[in-house]
């Protein structure tokens, strides 16, 4: 009541929001828990960090439960009522994400028409949610050695190697674009973006 | 628009605006994109034992021409991977490495390097297999039979096993008597027809051919005789103690003797 008193009087443009503090949560637990995931792997996996590192039973814990836990901010987030519905705008796609993707693909300089998600993010959030499952099926095969037919292990172990490197460059891609996007940044940092973005990025979102 | 009259609901839309109004309702994309993705993987797992030996053949020629190293990297991309349990191993050379057998034996000794390169020398060329899946194929190792050093210090008849320690400070291996005694499980001096350096586990370290990479402990510093096999640290970990190329931990890989 305060505060709208106090704010009124002045026209401070504090932006669009764009995601809740809960939205954020989910996007920092999530990235926090596959950093970690992603850089144990590396120490288990390239030969100059495993010999900088070494330790290896406890790196290998580390993965394992970092992995295991890694769906769980996702699976939490969907008490969330805006998480729900942007689960359920990246899970649409319209008219305007064939074009989005088409211009994507030939690098054209034309409008790019998005909503709230472009079609590139689109594609990422499935694909990487996807993956993530499939890490996670292999991975305890793996883990418990016992419980499958042995031809399996090997099997999940050769999709678990590969897959962990394609979900490596992805990820490189999704942190390349946050990193040339300060305003995309801001957006999950504080959970605001400016009209002006929205406007250039995601002309279709209607707030 | 009233969306209530039917033909203004079906009606194009004139303006982006009208376009706009519900871009969000389009099809399930997404759901397919995550299920498909799922649906690859399983299908990968299936495929996997063709896909990887088509991709072993690929990379191994490929690794052959690499100059950059880099197909190393990658899996199944050939090469040796180096695993250590402990965060650092201290370096040993010619002048502080030492070897003792002790246990169950009448004479303990404790070797140097130059007493060890002063022994009968054996050659072997096989193939390694690591339990993680890897396998580096004709790999040289050389050094002294480790049957003769448990001869020279005279096993008694109680003893039933052979426990290995290391400089590490960490890891153990074991095998039975009977398999330490084999002609093809060597106390390695050489690797690849170079002195073992110190990231493959040098100046020494065990060599048992028949079995998973992992019984072949690096920087070995200690050969114990004992009554009875106590397992060593991966088998404390669930690792098959008698552990066998193709016949142990859930694997069937080809027998590398």
């Amino acid at each position: 009541m305060n505060q709208r008193l106090e704010a009124a009087p002045v026209q401070v443009d504090t932006g669009v929001r764009r995601f809740t503090a809960a939205e954020r949560w989910i996007h920092r637990t999530t990235a926090a828990l596959m950093g970690i995931c992603v850089v144990t792997a590396a120490c288990l996996y390239v030969p100059a960090l495993a010999e900088l590192v070494g330790r290896r039973a406890l790196v290998v814990t580390l993965h394992k439960w970092t992995g295991l836990l890694l769906p769980l901010p996702v699976l939490a987030g969907l008490a969330s009522r805006a998480f729900r519905a942007d689960v359920g705008r990246l899970n649409r796609w319209g008219p305007h994400d064939r074009l989005w993707l088409r211009a994507a693909r030939r690098r054209a300089p034309g409008p790019r028409p998005a909503a709230k998600f472009n079609a590139g993010q689109k594609l990422y959030a499935a694909w990487i949610a996807g993956a993530t499952l499939v890490m996670l099926a292999t991975g305890l095969m793996m883990w418990f050695t016992h419980l499958t037919p042995l031809m399996w292990r090997t099997s999940a172990t050769f999709v678990h190697d590969w897959l962990a490197l394609t979900i490596g460059i992805v990820l490189a891609g999704h942190i390349g674009m946050a990193l040339g996007d300060p305003e995309a940044r801001r957006g999950l940092r504080t959970g605001s973006v400016s009209r002006e973005w929205v406007e250039r990025e995601h002309p279709l979102w209607r707030p | 628009m009233n969306p209530e009259h039917p033909e203004a609901r079906e009606a194009p839309a004139e303006h982006p605006e009208d376009e706009a109004r519900e871009p969000e309702r389009g099809a399930p994309i997404g759901r397919r994109v995550l299920l498909g993705t799922l649906g690859l993987g399983a299908l990968g797992v299936v495929a996997a034992p063709v896909l990887q030996r088509g991709m072993e053949s690929f990379l191994g020629e490929v690794g052959q021409k690499d100059p950059t190293g880099l197909t190393g990297l990658l899996p199944n991309g050939g090469g040796f991977r180096y695993y250590s349990v402990v965060s650092s191993v201290p370096r040993k050379t010619a002048k502080n490495y030492r070897l003792t057998v002790d246990g169950l034996v009448d004479k303990p000794t404790s070797y140097t390097l130059a007493d060890l390169r002063a022994l009968p020398q054996t050659r072997m060329v096989k193939d390694v297999q690591c339990v993680t899946g890897w396998r580096v194929p004709d790999t040289p190792f050389e050094g002294v039979r480790l049957s003769e050093l448990l001869d020279a210090a005279g096993v008694r008849s109680s003893a039933g096993a052979v426990r290995f320690t290391c400089f590490d400070g960490a890891y153990s291996e074991s095998l039975t008597l009977e398999q330490a005694r084999r002609a093809d499980v060597l106390v390695a001096l050489r690797m690849q027809d170079k002195d073992i350096s110190h990231n493959h586990g040098g100046p020494v370290r065990l060599y048992v051919a028949p079995m998973y990479f992992y019984k072949s402990a690096k920087w070995l510093s200690g050969i114990e005789v004992t009554e009875k096999v106590e397992p060593g640290y991966w088998e404390k970990r669930g690792y098959d103690i008698d552990a066998w190329v193709g016949r142990s931990n859930g694997r069937d890989d080809e027998p590398t003797t």
